[in-house]
């Protein structure tokens, strides 16, 4: 399945692996922050408004 | 019907929710469909062996590094001329993005470089410029979060990616204008349509390069709408005087 690489085989491997981690790893902090932030919003509106 | 009217946060995060459903399929769909068709599908050059295959991750990384601090200097521009805060946040909110773009790109070059060139790193024209930009994103990203007061924050951001846009450019441009130095020609030079690439490398480049561009744009679109929201938070909060 895995072509053959020959003598670059780590080299090649190694350019993916880093960039698929950084990018996974940045799509992942986004998402995160970003329910964060809409949780935080949703309870200081929930509280403003019981607040009057 | 005007593209200011998207400077509003309410119609701005409207409108986002209605594109980014889309913008995440395609771009999820071109970045692994060029992934897979660049690693599996294309055979090794007679140069460079297998080590090409990294061309897939390095150009489309490089490219969007430089462009999204060029999308920055837009989006700052507007808020130094009209004060909207929509604009600022979309940059803001792309500065991560595009230091990761950078860090790519640099990492990448990197590995192609060792056995390529016999060594790491160079204190090439396009090597050195692309390690100023990453640190002016650093920087960027350093002076938003060393200012308490948002407006000052955008102010001096602005400014800073101003002056960081002389790297951006020497970066685009810097194999084209200095013969020196380690980094070949661009590899799709768009001005002159010419390009130095086969087309069976080509092709799964240049699904690469639209997949990491509408990544990007997602990327950009929901992180705006994170800064949208914590400004809206901390702005409630302030007017609740702290009893929220």
């Amino acid at each position: 399945m895995t072509p053959d690489l020959g003598k670059y085989a780590v080299e090649v491997l190694s350019a993916y692996a880093a960039s698929v981690v950084l990018l996974v790893a940045l799509i992942a902090v986004t998402l995160r922050r970003g329910r964060v932030a809409r949780a935080a919003l949703k309870e200081v509106e929930r509280e403003v408004k019981s607040d009057g | 019907m005007s593209i200011w009217q998207y400077a509003n946060p309410v119609k701005f995060l409207s409108l986002s929710a209605k594109v980014q459903p889309v913008l995440w399929v395609a771009a999820g769909f071109c970045v692994v469909v060029g992934l897979i068709w660049g690693f599996f599908g294309t055979p090794d050059d007679f140069r460079q062996g297998s080590t090409v295959k990294i061309i897939y991750l390095h150009v489309p990384a490089a490219l969007m590094a430089i462009n999204a601090w060029f999308m920055m200097l837009i989006t700052s521009l507007i808020w130094l001329v009209r004060r909207h805060h929509v604009s600022v946040l979309a940059a803001k909110a792309a500065a991560p993005v595009g230091m990761v773009m950078t860090v790519i790109a640099l990492v990448t070059g990197a590995i192609w470089g060792q056995p390529m060139w016999g060594t790491w790193w160079a204190w090439d024209p396009r090597l050195t410029s692309f390690l100023i930009l990453f640190l002016f994103y650093l920087g960027y990203i350093a002076l938003w979060e060393a200012i308490e007061d948002p407006d000052t924050a955008a102010d001096l951001t602005s400014i800073l990616c101003l002056v960081g846009s002389v790297f951006a450019v020497l970066s685009r441009y810097a194999v084209q204008f200095w013969n020196q130095g380690l980094h070949q020609g661009t590899s799709v030079p768009v001005a002159t349509g010419g390009r130095t690439v086969s087309d069976v490398f080509f092709y799964p480049l240049v699904m690469c390069m639209v997949g990491f561009g509408l990544l990007f744009l997602a990327l950009v679109l929901y992180r705006t709408g994170t800064e949208i929201r914590l400004r809206r938070t901390a702005a409630l909060r302030a007017r609740a005087g702290g009893n929220v």
